[in-house]
């Protein structure tokens, strides 16, 4: 078997965008029950949790003025969100075979410690699982229109975007046809 | 109509999430914002300052009915432009 070549159907991708929180036992449950007949051939899952640290480094040296930094509020583009990261996940299985993903993005105002982000990547092999979700955690860190707003004790701030996330891109290049 | 949404900082900026256009002309992005400009500061008798320049800065990414496009991209009646910061999802 030819590993760079997806299955003809495509690898199953689900995505949701949602304010409420994720259990990450249960969305794995959800995402083997859609592989219906391709679940035997899962052998591999690689599971991605990103959550709010206690420090924003991304926000400028003001912020010590600020006090302790309490949440994130995150801001979304409705239209666009969902549909880019669906592009993500589509332009990784032209690089490898999967057998399914599911991405997850909160939005809304999210405390210090809660999870953000989740991506499941489900496939025969431990190499694709795996690259196949640093991939999808990449680009959606720097093409998804999420922004971040850091509430601090004090006062608030945005994020500012981070130039090691569009280095992190270099590893993939060249990018896929 | 052109529909042009703002986000994050640069929504904040503008104090505005929402601004619509009526278009006679197929004009590019930058022609776009350099007539909201124009009108902007004859309107404002001759401040010489418009809040449409924060859509020029270069970081500002530009993203047409959902695709990020270039400031040469045509567009048309009926498309949706957003203009928006660099992305902190993840």
């Amino acid at each position: 078997m030819d590993a760079k070549q997806p299955s003809k159907t495509g690898p199953l991708i689900n995505v949701l965008i949602q304010t409420s929180s994720f259990d990450v036992a249960a969305e794995t449950q959800l995402l083997e029950n859609a592989l219906t007949s391709q679940r035997s051939n899962m052998g591999a899952l690689a599971t991605f949790t990103g959550s709010v640290r206690g420090s924003e480094t991304g926000a400028s040296d003001d912020a010590a003025a600020y006090g302790e930094l309490l949440a994130l509020d995150i801001e979304h583009y409705p239209a666009m969100t969902q549909s880019t990261i669906e592009a993500i996940a589509l332009a990784a299985s032209q690089r490898w075979s999967f057998l399914g993903c599911r991405v997850i993005h909160r939005v809304g105002r999210l405390a210090v410690g809660e999870p953000i982000v989740l991506v499941l990547v489900a496939s025969s092999h431990r190499k694709e699982a795996f690259a196949v979700c640093e991939y999808i955690l990449d680009y959606l860190k720097t093409a998804a229109p999420f922004w971040k707003k850091a509430i601090f004790e004090h006062g608030e701030q945005w994020v500012d975007a981070k130039v090691t996330d569009t280095e992190a891109l270099d590893k993939w290049s060249p990018p896929p046809l | 109509m052109i529909k042009l949404v703002f986000f994050a900082r640069l929504r904040e900026q503008l104090g505005l999430s929402e601004h619509r256009v009526a278009l006679s002309d197929k004009l590019t992005v930058l022609a776009l914002v350099e007539h909201l400009i124009a009108s902007d500061v004859d309107s404002n008798a001759g401040s010489g300052h418009s809040q449409w320049q924060l859509l020029l800065a270069d970081e500002v990414v530009v993203a047409k009915n959902q695709q990020v496009v270039g400031r040469d991209v045509f567009i048309e009646d009926g498309d949706e432009l957003a203009f928006f910061p660099p992305v902190t999802g993840g």
